[in-house]
């Protein structure tokens, strides 16, 4: 039995036949409509989340199987104190395959030393969200066709996005990708992903303030809002919260192939005026998630499908 | 000089600094064995100008000294058979620790889930880097006590 915790979980050669699954899903959903009849996912979502619970479920549902869970913390056992541990062993009782996102970090680890089904960590503090970093090496391979020989401008909040942290990871194993890290002085990425990661590898990257010197060279650029609850101090998040603005202006110094990537939500980040922009790709991006997320159901709970 | 017999089965954990012996036992559970435990405090030494040392008697599978390569690993360990010191063994840094420091980030599931063991594991051993297993946070305090 399998789990995933981390994007590095995957090895290149296994994230390529899992990305392969998921570009098939794509094309041919009826065949895989069937896959899951009689399976059950169980959401156990610990904090609040749009996106990423909907698209498990969504991913659950679109291969026959059925979902159970709850939403916050509240509505669980967790509100009269009960352990992570003792939760998913109740939950491996109902349920084939869970997915959870804990506002501690290490919670879904703990989770699936104590599970008797595979585990998906969906979110763990600024920690892991492995499920994002899949949707977003899907997005990049299915519209650009490759993940390496890649310029990517990474902009935003590059100290405490674990969906930066996560992507550079995934992208140094693959050749020639150079990196472009947007960010102010505050927000620049933390020094074991400069030292550790990018440093280490040998890959190319620059740092700048300036999204306007970057955007030209790009070939991918990838937004990042900046988060409110990561901030101890109000007046930091002010001050920061509109430093990048990406607008139709900033586009047009952009080459005509370069795409936009967003985790999402957005707030102010990226202006409305850029989602009719077809470079603009990020609720594409949302689309790809949930056939990554049904590849990796289908991955984890060894179901193929001919 | 005080004096302290010979042990005729077991470890003497020699060099510890002074003061820290304590700590070790502590470290190593020697509290919860039912052996012969002798401490020295602030022993004289040529090396360290006072050291402290502790006897443990007892079978070597008793004791788990790889804690100790992450305590200090300039503590000399000598193990006794017979009465006499028959090896000593050299102290490396353990692939994990359980229990022995506590995780620090208030994010961690450790800091809520008290039952949890506090497990570190050996990330980086060119630069003595531990990790916390479940948060990866990695360990800032000075290992050596």
């Amino acid at each position: 039995m399998r789990h995933i915790m981390s994007p590095l979980d995957f090895s290149v050669e296994e994230l390529d036949r899992l990305l392969d699954l998921a570009g098939d899903i794509e094309k041919n959903p009826e065949k895989y409509a069937h896959a899951c009849d009689g399976k059950i996912i169980a959401t156990l979502f610990y904090e609040p989340s749009t996106r990423t619970r909907l698209s498990f479920e969504s991913a659950m549902m679109h291969l026959g199987g059925k979902v159970l869970g709850f939403s916050s913390a509240d509505s669980s056992s967790a509100a009269k104190g009960e352990s992570v541990a003792d939760t998913i062993r109740t939950v491996s009782c109902f349920a084939d395959i869970a997915a959870i996102r804990h506002p501690k970090e290490g919670a879904p680890l703990v989770a699936s030393m104590a599970s008797s089904i595979p585990v998906i960590n969906a979110g763990d503090g600024g920690h892991q969200h492995p499920t994002q970093t899949l949707t977003d090496l899907m997005t990049i391979r299915s519209l650009k066709g490759r993940l390496d020989n890649i310029t990517i401008g990474l902009c935003g909040d590059l100290k405490f996005g674990r969906t930066v942290h996560s992507l550079i990871e995934a992208l140094v194993r693959y050749p020639n990708v150079k990196f472009v890290l947007i960010s102010p002085e505050e927000l620049r990425v933390p020094d074991y992903i400069r030292e550790d990661v990018l440093k280490a590898s040998g890959h190319e990257f620059e740092e700048v303030i300036r999204l306007e010197d970057a955007i030209p060279k790009l070939d991918l650029l990838y937004m990042t809002r900046v988060q409110k609850e990561r901030f101890f101090n109000e007046e930091d998040y002010v001050r920061m919260k509109d430093f990048y603005i990406l607008d139709r202006e900033k586009m047009t110094l952009a080459s005509e192939d370069m795409l936009v990537l967003h985790p999402l939500p957005r707030v102010n980040e990226i202006s409305t005026e850029v989602d009719s922009d077809p470079r603009a790709v990020y609720f594409k991006q949302v689309q790809y998630g949930r056939y990554v997320r049904e590849a990796l159901i289908l991955t984890l709970l060894e179901v193929e499908v001919c | 000089m005080l004096n302290v017999g010979r042990i005729e089965e077991g470890f003497v954990l020699d060099h510890i600094k002074a003061g820290k012996a304590m700590t070790i036992y502590h470290d190593l559970k020697l509290d919860k064995l039912d052996c012969c435990v002798a401490i020295i405090k602030n022993a004289r030494s040529n090396k360290m100008g006072k050291k402290d040392i502790i006897k443990v008697e007892c079978s070597e599978d008793m004791l788990d000294l790889d804690i100790l390569g992450f305590i200090d690993h300039n503590i000399t360990v000598n193990i006794i058979r017979d009465g006499n010191i028959i090896a000593k063994k050299e102290l490396s840094l353990p692939k994990q620790v359980v229990n022995v420091i506590k995780c620090k980030n208030p994010r961690c599931i450790t800091s809520v889930e008290q039952q949890l063991d506090h497990v570190f594991i050996l990330t980086d051993p060119e630069k003595e880097v531990y990790r916390c297993k479940y948060c990866e946070e990695k360990y800032r305090g000075s290992r050596k006590k």
